[in-house]
Parts: C-alpha cells; sequence; structure tokens
C-alpha cells in the first residue's frame, strides 16, 4: 500500500507491505537508521519518534497507520545551528554512555518538556517510564531534561 | 586521601571533558550493527527449540521451503561439516572439566529452550521470520534439569558422553587443616546460604551479526555487535577454519554489553558458515524475546560461606562453597566466572585462613557467563552479608565489625590468605565518608524512632564494603589459572605530518568513553588539545593486535599501554628535537608540547616542527627511522585493586512488602581518574545494576525450564521512575602497579550495591526475626518472609 508522510519535513511516499512497522519504514525504507529496536514488546522506548509532535513508539505502530502524518525522528532535531538544546543538554549532563537508548530518549524527553510547563525530577522520572537505558542509572539523563524543562 | 605525585603534567587528565562520542549518538549518525546497509544480503533466522531437553526425532522444512522469499533451511546435520570444531570454551578451569561439544546449531538433541535445532535464510527479515513458521520439529521431550541441586545428583545426565552433571571443581584451600584448627577454636561461627538468582544482562541494544564472504579471494569480514573483535577473530578462525590472515571482525557501534556480548556464539558462527555457502553477506539481528534464551544469563549460584571470629568479631577463617549453574553448555570463559571471585570471599578483610571451592554443573537452561563484576559481585555479597549476620552475633554495629576487620593500611601491600598481593588500599576513610553522607546517626534515630512508634514503613540502611580485582590480567597468573590466553593490551600512537595524533588501541569501547579518555592521555603528556586526537578501535584490520574490553581492564591495562606508548614517541622527539637544536637530548625540557633546551629558554622547537622533521626525514640523527610512531604491548604484573563502600537507606511496606530505595551514598576509589565525569557515569549505571539484582530482575525458570520473564515486559529493569539521586564521592589511591596510578571502574557499583540494598532489607525487618530475604527482595517474597516470621512469633 502507498504510505505518504512527511518524514523530517519533507514528504516521502513508498508502497509498504501492510504489515511493515514504523520503525522498519523508517530505518529500512527510508535508510534513517537512527531510530533503534531494543525489544519487541513495546517496554524499551528506543524506537520512540514524535508522530505530530507526541512521542510514540515506533515499533508498535505499522507505517500505513501515519499515512498523512508528520513525523520527526532523531535525525531531524539537530538544526544549521547544531545540536538541538535537548541533545546538548544530554551532551553535557554525560545523560549517555553506550547511546542505544539515546535517540528513543531524547524523543522522549522532547515531547515529555513540551507537553508539561512544570517538570520537576520526580515528574521527568515518571515521564520517561517508557523508555529503557541500561548505562546510565537516569541520573544524568533526569538532569539533562530538567536542564532544558525547567 | 593519600597524597601523591600526580604522573599528569598537561592538566588535562582529571579534567571533567564532555565526551567526544557523544555528537554521533545523539544524532543517529552512529552505526550500531543493525543500521548496517549491506546490499544483497541474506537474513537468518532461527528456530529454537521450545523444550529444555529433548530429542529431535525429525524435521520438515518444506513448508519453509515453500514459503515466499526462503532461500535455504538448515538444520544441524545439514551443517555438521560447516565448522571445524564446535564453539569454543577457552577457560578450562581443571584438566578433568568435562566441556561437552556446542554445536552451533544442535543435532540430535536440545540442551534448553532456545537451542538452536535449525535456520532459515530468506531474502529479507520479514521472509525470515515467515519461513520459521514452515519448519516443523518432532521433539522427544526428556526430563529436564532446571535447578543447580537436581543437577548435582545425576538423575538426569544432560550430556551422557560426560557421564555426569558436574562439568569440574576447583578448590583453593592453602592449609585444610589451619581451617580446620580455626573453625573448632572460633568463638562465633557463622554459616549462611545465599542464591544468586540468574540475570539476563539486558544490553539495550540486542547482539546483531553480519557475514561478508569474498567467495574468489577466500576473504571474510565480520562484522558483530561484540565487546572482543579480537578474541573472536582467533576463535573463529578455529571453529571455522578460516585461515585467521583472511579473516577481518568488525565491531561497529556497541549498543552495551556488560559481558553479554564477551563471547563466541553460535549465530555468528552460522552467519560466517552461510555466508561461504551463499558466497553472499548474511546477517542476523536478534530479537529482545529470542535475546532472553540465546545470549548468556548471568551469575546462578548457590553460595555457603562459613565465618569464624574470636569473641570481639576478628576474623579467623572464611570458608566459601559454591555451586554455580553453567547452563546447558560452556560458553568462552563461563567455567572461569566464579574463579574471578575465588580470592575475593574475605572481601577487604584481614583474615589468616582461607577456604573456597566451586562445583560447576550443567543444566538443562540458557548458557550463563560473565555478567558485570564476573564473580566479584558474588563475592562480594557473600561476605557482605555474612558480616551483617556476624555483627548481630558479636553485639556490635555493622560498621564496626567491619572497622575491626579492614586490612590495616600499613599492611599494604598485602599478601591476602588465598594468595593474591592487595597492592595498595586504605579502607576505613570510605567507610567514615559514606556514613557522612548518608547521615548515619540521624537514619539510625529515625529507624529508632519509627520503631519505637510501631511503624509498620520499617526503615532499613546497609553497608557494603568491597575491594574487588579487576585490570584482567596478568598473563601469568592468567597460565596459572588455566585461562586460555593472555591479559596483555596493545596500544599504537602516531603523530601525523601535521601533528595530529592517532591512537589505535585494542581495547573495544561500547560506552566507555575510550575514544574520550584515550585522546587525553595522549594530549596530556603531548601538550595538545584532545580534540587532535582520534582513537582507532574495534576492527582487526586497524587495530590488529588487542584483547577488548572486559573485567574492567581497558584503562588499567589498555591505557597503560597507550601511556607507554606515548612516552616512547616523546622520547623519539626528544632525540630528533635534540638533534634540530644541536643540543643533549638529556638537557631538553618538554613541556606544553615545546621541546627547549635547560637554561636556554630561546632555543625550542615545537612538537609539530619535530613531527614534520620526522615525517620529511630530511634530517635525522644517523640510524634514526622516520616518522614518530611507538607500539607498546604491556602485560600488568599484577591486578588493580578498587575499593569503596556504599550505603543503602530502604523502607519496607509490612503491608505490602513493596522495597523502595529512598537513598543511597558511595565512596569509592579507583586512584587516580583520567575523566571523572566518566568515573560517575560508571557508578551511577553499575550501582543502578546491583540494585536491580536486588530488588527486581530475576531470570525464573518454571519446572520445566522454560524462561518466566523472556521479555522486558516481564524481566523487570528499571526505569528512571523506580531509580533515585546517588551521593557520591571519593578517595584516591593510586594504584603502585601501573605507572598512571589508575584502576577499574566499570563494575565496582555492580560490585557493591546488592549486597549495601540487601542489607539494608535486612535491616529493616531483622526485630521480626527475618535474617535473609531471597533476592530479588519482590513484593512477595518480602511478604512472605514477613508472613513466616509473624507465624513463627505468634
Amino acid at each position: 500500500m502507498e504510505v505518504s508522510v512527511t518524514v523530517n519535513g519533507t514528504a516521502r511516499s513508498a508502497d509498504v507491505e501492510l504489515r511493515t512497522l514504523l520503525v522498519h519504514y523508517l530505518r529500512d525504507v527510508l535508510g534513517l537508521t537512527g531510530t533503534n529496536v531494543g525489544c519487541d514488546t513495546s517496554s524499551c522506548g528506543a524506537c520512540t519518534v514524535l508522530v505530530d509532535g507526541r512521542s510514540a513508539k515506533s515499533c508498535t505502530l505499522l507505517a500505513v497507520q501515519v499515512d498523512g502524518a508528520d513525523v520527526t525522528t532523531i535525525e531531524g532535531l539537530a538544526g544549521p545551528d547544531g545540536l538541538h538544546p535537548m541533545q546538548q543538554a544530554f551532551h553535557e549532563c554525560h545523560a549517555l554512555q553506550c547511546g542505544y537508548c539515546t535517540p528513543g530518549m531524547v524523543m522522549a524527553a522532547v515531547s515529555l518538556v513540551d507537553e508539561y510547563d512544570d517538570l520537576d525530577a520526580a515528574g521527568v522520572r515518571v515521564g520517561l517510564e517508557g523508555n529503557l537505558c541500561r548505562c546510565t542509572g537516569y541520573q544524568n539523563i533526569v538532569a539533562a531534561v530538567l536542564a532544558v524543562g525547567e | 586521601m593519600t597524597v601523591t605525585e600526580s604522573p599528569f603534567i598537561g592538566g588535562i587528565v582529571g579534567e571533567s571533558r564532555l565526551r567526544h562520542e557523544d555528537p554521533a549518538l545523539l544524532t543517529g549518525e552512529s552505526k550500531f550493527i543493525d543500521d548496517l546497509q549491506i546490499p544483497g544480503a541474506l537474513w537468518v533466522a532461527c528456530v529454537r527449540s521450545p523444550h529444555a531437553h529433548a530429542r529431535i526425532t525429525g524435521i520438515d522444512t518444506s513448508a519453509a521451503l515453500a514459503t515466499d522469499g526462503v532461500v535455504a533451511v538448515y538444520t544441524g546435520d545439514d551443517l555438521a561439516d560447516a565448522w571445524a570444531a564446535p564453539l569454543p570454551c577457552a577457560w578450562p578451569v581443571t584438566d578433568d572439566m568435562k566441556n561437552p561439544a556446542h554445536h552451533p546449531v544442535a543435532q540430535g538433541k536440545a540442551n534448553y529452550a532456545g537451542d538452536i535445532v535449525a535456520v532459515v535464510v530468506a531474502e529479507s527479515r520479514y521472509a525470515a521470520a515467515d519461513g520459521l513458521e514452515g519448519v516443523v520439529v518432532d521433539y522427544e521431550p526428556l526430563d529436564a534439569v532446571v535447578t543447580m541441586e537436581d543437577a548435582e545428583t545425576d538423575r538426569v545426565v544432560i550430556h551422557e558422553d560426560c557421564g555426569t552433571n558436574v562439568s569440574y571443581v576447583w578448590p583453593l584451600v592453602p592449609d585444610p587443616e589451619a581451617v580446620e584448627a580455626a573453625f573448632a577454636d572460633a568463638t562465633h561461627h557463622i554459616t549462611e546460604t545465599f542464591v544468586h538468582q540468574r540475570l539476563i544482562p539486558t544490553a539495550m541494544e540486542p547482539r546483531g551479526v553480519v557475514a561478508v564472504p569474498a567467495p574468489h579471494n577466500g576473504d571474510m569480514t565480520l562484522y558483530s555487535s561484540t565487546q572482543i573483535p579480537h578474541v573472536l577473530k582467533v576463535m573463529a578462525a578455529l571453529t571455522l577454519g578460516i585461515p585467521e590472515q583472511k579473516l577481518r571482525v568488525i565491531a561497529p557501534s556497541v549498543g552495551g554489553g556488560f559481558g553479554c556480548k564477551l563471547n563466541v556464539y553460535a549465530e555468528e558462527i552460522i552467519c560466517m558458515a552461510l555466508a561461504q555457502r551463499h558466497g553472499v553477506p548474511v546477517r542476523w539481528t536478534e530479537g529482545r524475546t529470542e535475546a532472553a534464551v540465546s545470549t548468556i544469563q548471568g551469575r546462578a549460584q548457590r553460595q555457603t560461606i562459613e565465618l569464624a571470629s574470636d569473641a570481639d568479631g576478628k576474623l579467623t577463617a572464611v570458608r566459601a562453597t559454591l555451586l554455580a549453574d553453567m547452563g546447558a553448555y560452556l560458553q568462552l570463559v563461563a567455567p572461569g566466572v566464579p574463579l574471578l571471585g575465588a580470592f575475593l570471599y574475605h572481601g577487604l578483610y584481614d583474615v589468616p585462613v582461607y577456604s573456597f571451592t566451586c562445583k560447576g554443573v550443567f543444566t538443562n537452561l540458557t548458557p550463563t557467563d560473565a555478567y558485570r563484576g564476573a564473580g566479584r559481585p558474588e563475592a562480594t555479597y557473600a561476605i557482605e552479608r555474612a558480616m551483617d549476620a556476624l555483627a548481630v552475633a558479636v553485639g556490635v554495629g555493622p560498621d564496626e565489625i567491619r572497622s575491626r576487620n579492614f586490612i590495616p593500611t600499613e599492611k599494604f601491600p598485602y599478601d591476602s590468605p588465598a594468595g593474591l598481593t592487595f597492592d595498595s588500599g586504605n579502607y576505613q576513610p570510605t567507610l567514615d565518608r559514606a556514613k557522612e553522607l548518608i547521615d548515619w546517626d540521624g537514619r539510625r534515630a529515625e529507624q529508632a524512632e519509627r520503631r519505637a512508634a510501631g511503624s509498620t514503613t520499617h526503615l532499613g540502611i546497609g553497608i557494603s564494603s568491597y575491594v574487588e580485582m579487576c585490570g584482567l590480567a596478568p598473563s601469568r597468573t592468567l597460565a596459572a589459572l588455566n585461562y586460555g590466553a593472555g591479559g596483555w593490551e596493545s596500544a599504537t600512537v602516531r603523530i601525523l605530518p601535521t601533528c595530529k595524533v592517532q591512537v589505535v588501541t585494542g581495547t573495544t569501547p561500547h560506552g566507555q568513553g575510550h575514544e574520550t579518555c584515550w585522546s587525553m592521555i595522549v594530549a596530556d603528556q603531548l601538550g595538545i588539545d584532545p580534540d587532535d586526537v582520534e582513537v582507532l578501535h574495534s576492527d582487526t584490520a586497524i587495530s590488529p593486535l588487542g584483547m577488548d574490553t572486559y573485567g574492567s581492564r581497558s584503562l588499567a591495562v589498555g591505557g597503560t599501554a597507550i601511556w607507554m606508548a606515548t612516552e616512547q614517541v616523546i622520547d623519539k622527539a626528544r632525540a630528533i628535537a635534540a638533534h634540530m637544536l644541536e643540543a643533549n637530548a638529556d638537557d631538553l625540557e618538554f613541556a606544553g608540547g615545546t621541546f627547549s633546551v635547560k637554561g636556554s629558554p630561546d632555543k625550542e622547537v615545537p612538537l609539530a616542527g619535530v613531527a614534520f622533521g620526522a615525517f620529511t626525514a630530511h634530517d635525522l640523527p644517523d640510524g634514526m627511522e622516520p616518522n614518530l610512531q611507538a607500539q607498546v604491548t604491556f602485560d600488568p604484573s599484577n591486578f588493580v585493586f578498587p575499593f569503596g563502600t556504599h550505603i543503602a537507606v530502604v523502607e519496607v511496606d509490612e503491608a505490602t512488602g513493596a522495597v523502595e530505595l529512598i537513598d543511597y551514598a558511595a565512596v569509592d576509589d579507583c586512584g587516580n581518574q583520567i575523566n571523572p565525569l566518566i568515573v560517575e557515569g560508571q557508578l551511577h549505571g553499575g550501582i543502578v545494576q546491583g540494585v536491580a539484582q536486588a530488588l527486581w530482575e530475576d531470570a525464573a525458570y518454571d519446572a520445566d525450564g522454560q524462561c518466566r520473564a523472556a521479555n522486558l515486559a516481564d524481566y523487570l529493569v528499571p526505569s528512571a521512575a523506580e531509580c533515585i539521586d546517588m551521593k557520591l564521592d571519593h578517595t584516591v589511591t593510586p594504584s603502585p602497579s601501573n605507572p598512571m596510578g589508575v584502576k577499574g571502574i566499570g563494575e565496582a557499583g555492580t560490585i557493591a550495591s546488592t549486597p549495601a540494598v540487601m542489607n539494608a532489607v535486612v535491616d529493616a525487618l531483622r526485630p521480626m526475626g527475618i535474617t535473609d530475604i531471597t533476592m530479588p527482595a519482590s513484593p512477595m517474597t518480602v511478604r512472605r518472609a514477613i508472613e513466616a516470621a509473624q507465624g513463627d512469633s505468634a
């Protein structure tokens, strides 16, 4: 089926199998491999992207479900002026180590900060519950998100 | 704090420098294994046994072969000739160790749920998954051995050719008579039995493999999400019979390891064998639910520890007896994992008499192997839990029992009763500082108040003091332990014509920040900007010599090699500079990246000038080779011995059994720190991983050998919501075993935190008469212990 999606500001369309997951559409069809796959139960959040501005786990959506939507992946965050403020905060707070969860974690954090005006540490911790990181123990991730969100 | 002269001169080492690795990882630019786009690659999917123990009586591949996109299906018998040897175990800990043949695809019998019994090769990942559905395997289920205790009885012998489920018995009992005498004379004899549940390492990136053949010239390039491209190259060459010089192994960006990518896996060998057979690239990417049974698991030990002490609680002997679950086969270093803890069951305490024995057994479960800490978390858990029991028996606090037994600072270097030499240590300050950070007296007072008021939200405070041995490892020591390789590390430092620097390392980072730290070391020595240093790694064609990354070895061994290579480059540059300045090399000073003649500061030449001169080679001293480059292989003379004290505070809700971690302090000593930012990050993650063993994670199996937590919905890797901010501090006791005075820190957090949390849980519940809680301290487990205790007292 033909799927048309605006990805990182560019209109893209492709003929995909109905069963194609959004994450595989992004990675294997569009070549946007920044979005990672960490599980198969919608538990880890490594595949988080923004669909019409809200975070979504792209392993849990079919590509055909986002037909007509606006999708932002990690590749779409940084601009000509450099890193997005959330990426910069992750860098400055040492909020990543192996970096595999990082694209999804950053996208979830961008969405969280966008959604809430008065985030505190507890709110960040609960808000990122759907994104797992095995390296950092989360302390510096929480600090990075607060640095942007406060 | 120990004050010594710093070996660092450039003002760069010791800074919390932001990481060089970050921009690529933050933008999706980094390439992990599944990100590699390989035209024409075939995809492999593995048919895995659903039974823990079963004979394979028939495999019908016809429906799979008829599936769209499926190219081939292979059974174990089809591939019996595809490899020159079974999967390797590099650590035969005893001469008579039983090591059953471990074929990449099972032949005749499946020995754990997850054992590969056939592979589907297809044109896409979706088609390969479709093909799995079409492979019909007939099994004759057999009785499964799912506990170590059952395994020991040989009720069912899993590997008939071994004749027993006992793989090995490894004793370390320097003086058996002294052990008996010490326990006979003891005032206090503590006996504790603890179980380390199986854990699923759960690197966030699942494993993956791409094997790219060059059929006509015989080359093979293996991409793998591995911690050990160098070790893998040697092992894969031997296993497949590929000439080693024809094999190149590349670890692309690797999304975490924690030991689970420290192996030679069936899928790596299968993809290479099928790439050879089909003459095109062959790839496989692991699914998370698949990973829960196909990637090694950690811990899985039952330990009995006995302490003998005098009336004051001064230890006189420690005896540890282990039963260790190898799983269905011996993976790469599995038999040796308990040995990495074997020397540490007396912890950081001064004990004259020591005994350790480990029995390794086979079960019908996923194979185990090294998982963050590998042996040292188990040892630390046993001694630290037992020390709390001793404190109760003696009638002193858990802090006091530790202070009475710490190896005194003046005894270093300390010859341990297990035969090690602890090169340095200064333990009491870490306990004192951790107590300050956690407000020990205040917390104790709060606990007493709650108890007096009859609160049902119980407060528990738990201490864990630890020392570990890491920086693996002196090659001669490894030889004495029967390990199949050395423990050295290699480095090349190369100054390019424009005075930019390449560092080639044999370490293989997968989150540790080696690019940042190694560039800081070299830049500090050379007096240049760390951004002018590029660190090359993880590709055996670029870095041909290496022993890779595990066992908190990379800095203490690999970093030392880099330090030494840089010193050699400076020595050569000094000789060239002396020639250029017409001075004696001994009269030159090197500071801030410039050579100058002592006493004649106007006579100077910058390193850049020397580097260009070494490149043009127009006017070098007679006999000197052009270029500035040095290659060093460093074999350490000893392990390094990081130490520290962690204190956890928990609340236990009596009504629900729920445990909540509410405060945590850690004071660690890893010697001189290259980059404190990275040290803290390693500690944060390590601590949480150990807390997770204490409170949440459990690869539990049912009686039939099925993993009941085989995905991330059921296996409780903590999220940010369960975790708290930790309070960290450190002391600095440089290791005298290497020139930088450094020690590893990658595993320390995990080693220390599990017993701290469990001591806190037990401390909370001790007034009820509870002396142990089985890990993980889930609400159900804790609630049952409370009910049992209340039943006993009723």
